[in-house]
């Protein structure tokens, strides 16, 4: 053992270095968040809880072409379609299984008429698997509800698609 | 024999093969739209053009014959630059609607815009729209996305035998359509979808169900008539969802009739999906066990009778008859229409000219039949090679129509007697003919004079030197999938009317046969996979599968042996049939030495050496079949009365109901007319 190493070892150089660092951050801005009262920013390219849109006059946007099922790598996507009164090509069901999902967003990608999209909501954690197989019902809802923000990430995004 | 090179690859070919053709030969993809194996070349799609050596432009290579010492690249900056020029210019005025479009995933537009296209659009211009059309309750359109490559109009004339579709107005104009509005009233219309290269004409009843790529894809054989088409069978989870043809040159080419290809939504219909067993005068639920031991207790008291019905595979037939011998059986029967066949001589049950034999024959006598209704793909082969040859076609029975011109001989025997004497214009015809052929419908055979029939019509066939070395014109024409199989098998023990005698029946999937003649206290088992009239009066019923739901044989009216593979699992309880039969037999306290369906073909094979050899046709020795006698001069009726519902898949079918709604009692045609007269 070398002298230097001795007297900085008996001093406890390294120790008061670390507890000077420590106390410096007393006096800078805090960086934690309050968090469910406060939340961080995110992108606009944030890939969370799924949304099925809808057009301004209420018209539902998907047309069930299926993309987003086949492209679908977790396969948690199923959609039956049929032909609806008007002869409209729609979906009938349209699930996806949230537990399967690995959101890679993907099927956002897939869709041509930007209809299921991931908004931007993260916090849809709930007490039982069978809450998080989404029905066309609950993504509908969704979308309605994440409108004006998924409007807005998309306009936000658009210039680099 | 012209030899020529392309893409510096050398190829000899036959004179007259186009350069698509050649290149076809040796593993060159052209692209095209309006070119099809099958049809005439139009050459208006203008996507198959390649550079030829010499020649200032480019050519289009369908309608371009081979030429000696040619030289043609397909891959040329040229070549290739054109091929994008014209994809731009199809694209010009459609939709890419592709998302919403049932085509899509397996739409030759959508393939070849990918592969030989341009990434981009650059055309930002109005794009036209056209009206669709109402072809009726199989057929949709979506005629914006048409690309005018006219394969539709050319099939309705050319295969079809109906102009309904036409071409109307020009350049911008130019649209398919029916000049007046009007359906297209075809049996083989359903192929229209199949042909169309694009999303303009679609399966109306398959609208929007599946995409290609979730269904599952297994080769089949069709039982809804006794050509034995190759089929592929489309299922997505446990449900079919589409029929589609299966290249076989010999039998049914690409195309399939419109009650293959539409009726399968009668599967998921009227099905028996448990056993039944009659309870205090109804018909009760039960497990396999209550049934085998309900049929178990009326064995010891009974002698049994069994009839096979229409849509029966080989396999289920040969156990019930091994079945049967276990249990003494005597009456046998699979012609449940009564008809007089004679069960000793296969020369005088087949269709011994083949269905690709019928391009060689010169003269077609048809006695009874109607092969529009009765096999729409033997027709189909008749107005090819009248279209080719110009034959000339006779007519004794039903004046019926027909999509090629048939001179009308008579009604009756006693036209067939005339002929088979040589007196009529039309014996001249068949005198001079070098391949002349007669088909023998079912419909002439069901009557009590039947055999004389048969012997009448051998007296033809002898007479014109029918049959011979080389050639033999004698045909009959069924119209039961199972029919020849059973035949082939000796499914025919005692004469067509005695099975009302006895006082225990096993039926498999018998459903047409009059179940008025079975005696009151006779004891009915019913195997099969619909619930029907025969069903009701069963007291014992057994679940089992329809054809898309088992491995099976099937036995053609050729005689072609053909296995279809199972595309689904059959519903609720029910069981493959031969497995059921099977079982019974260890139930009621007999073996069948098989259990494995390699061990059932194999026995299959020992009844009758034709089944060892899949898919071949072996030549039957010619036979003294029939027997003569006096002939009754009532004259023949037809075999099918309603081409949309002959079966119980077909009956319990929606979209064969709306065909017959459609097309049958909203416009009364021909022949609906002869069957209520006759």
């Amino acid at each position: 053992m070398s002298a230097t190493k001795t007297v900085r070892s008996f001093f406890l150089i390294e120790l008061i270095k670390g507890f000077a660092l420590t106390f410096s951050y007393m006096f800078k801005k805090s960086v934690t968040i309050n968090y469910p009262f406060e939340k961080g920013p995110i992108s606009p390219r944030f890939r969370g809880e799924h949304a099925l849109r809808r057009y301004a006059n209420g018209e539902e946007r998907c047309i069930a072409c299926k993309l987003c099922e086949a492209i679908c790598p977790a396969q948690a996507i199923t959609i039956e379609a049929e032909p609806r009164e008007d002869g409209s090509r729609r979906t009938t069901r349209y699930d996806i299984d949230m537990t399967k999902c690995i959101y890679c967003g993907l099927c956002q990608e897939a869709c041509p008429v930007d209809a299921i999209v991931e908004g931007p909501n993260f916090e849809y954690a709930t007490e039982t698997h069978e809450e998080l197989l989404y029905d066309k019902e609950r993504l509908l809802a969704n979308g309605d509800r994440w409108e004006a923000q998924i409007a807005a990430t998309l306009e936000a995004d658009k210039k680099y698609r | 024999m012209p030899k020529l090179t392309i893409d510096d690859i050398e190829v000899t070919v036959e004179p007259g093969t186009s350069i698509i053709q050649a290149a076809e030969q040796v593993g060159i993809e052209i692209p095209r739209f309006c070119y099809h194996d099958k049809l005439s070349v139009p050459a208006n799609c203008r996507m198959c053009l390649v550079e030829v050596e010499k020649s200032p432009k480019p050519m289009a290579s369908c309608a371009l014959p081979c030429g000696d010492g040619m030289k043609v690249y397909t891959q040329s900056e040229k070549a290739k630059q054109a091929r994008k020029n014209v994809m731009e210019m199809l694209l010009v005025n459609h939709p890419l609607d592709c998302p919403i479009c049932d085509q899509g995933g397996e739409c030759d537009l959508q393939d070849q815009a990918v592969a030989y296209g341009y990434d981009r659009s650059r055309y930002e211009e109005e794009k036209r729209a056209v009206t669709n059309k109402d072809l009726g309750p199989l057929v949709k359109t979506v005629m914006t996305r048409c690309i005018q490559c006219t394969r539709c109009v050319r099939f309705g004339e050319e295969i079809a035998g109906v102009s309904e579709l036409g071409v109307l107005n020009r350049g911008e104009h130019l649209e398919i359509g029916t000049y007046v509005e009007q359906m297209v009233t075809s049996e083989l219309s359903g192929n229209l979808i199949d042909v169309c290269p694009v999303g303009a004409l679609t399966s109306k009843p398959y609208a929007f169900a599946a995409r290609p790529w979730e269904l599952r894809k297994t080769p089949g054989i069709d039982v809804l008539d006794a050509v034995g088409s190759n089929i592929r069978i489309d299922a997505r989870g446990g449900e079919v969802m589409r029929i589609l043809p299966r290249l076989h040159e010999d039998v049914n080419e690409e195309w399939i009739s419109d009650k293959t290809r539409f009726a399968v939504d009668g599967l998921k219909n009227n099905r028996l999906d448990k056993c039944y067993v009659r309870k205090n005068g109804k018909l009760q639920p039960a497990s396999w066990e209550e049934a085998f031991g309900a049929i178990a207790a009326e064995a010891k008291k009974r002698t049994f009778g069994a009839i096979v019905g229409d849509l029966a595979d080989c396999e289920s037939i040969i156990a019930l008859k091994d079945l049967m011998k276990e249990l003494g059986a005597t009456n046998l029967e699979c012609r449940q229409d009564m008809a007089q066949i004679d069960v000793k001589h296969p020369a005088g049950y087949l269709f011994n000219t083949t269905i690709a034999g019928i391009e060689r024959a010169d003269a077609i006598l048809l006695v009874g039949t109607n092969p529009r209704t009765e096999a729409a793909l033997v027709n189909a082969r008749i107005r090819k090679t009248w279209l080719a040859k110009h034959i000339k076609v006779g007519v004794i029975g039903q004046k019926i129509d027909l999509n090629y011109p048939y001179k009308y001989l008579g009604a009756g025997p006693d036209t067939l007697a005339e002929l088979s004497e040589g007196k009529g214009d039309f014996a001249d015809v068949l005198a001079k003919a070098k391949n002349p052929m007669i088909i023998l419908g079912a419909g002439a055979l069901r009557r009590p004079d039947g055999y004389a029939i048969t012997a009448l019509a051998r007296k033809v066939a002898e007479k014109f030197n029918m049959a011979r070395d080389g050639w033999n014109g004698y045909n009959m024409l069924h119209t039961q999938a199972s029919r020849v199989g059973a035949l082939m098998l000796g499914f025919v023990e005692g004469d067509e009317a005695s099975w009302q005698k006895v006082d225990a029946l096993y039926l498999l999937g018998a459903d047409e046969m009059p179940v008025e003649n079975i005696k009151p206290d006779c004891f009915v088992v019913y195997q099969g996979h619909h619930g029907e009239k025969v069903a009701a009066r069963a007291d014992v019923i057994l679940p089992g599968a329809a054809y898309t739901e088992k491995s099976a044989t099937y036995v053609n009216t050729e005689g072609r042996v053909q296995n279809g593979l199972q595309a689904v699992f059959p519903p609720g309880e029910a069981r493959e049939d031969w497995q059921i039969i099977v079982n019974l037999a260890v139930a009621l306290g007999h073996k069948l030495p098989y259990a494995t369906l390699p061990q059932v073909r194999a026995r299959l094979a020992e009844e009758n050496a034709a089944f060892a050899k899949v898919d071949e046709i072996q030549p039957v020795k010619w036979s003294a079949f029939g027997k003569a006698g006096k002939c009754d001069a009532k004259p023949f009726g037809t075999t099918v009365a309603n081409f949309y519902m002959t079966d119980p898949i077909s009956r319990a079918s929606k979209t064969m109901q709306a065909c017959t709604e459609a097309f049958l009692n909203a416009k009364p045609a021909d022949d609906e007319k002869a069957v209520a007269n006759g």
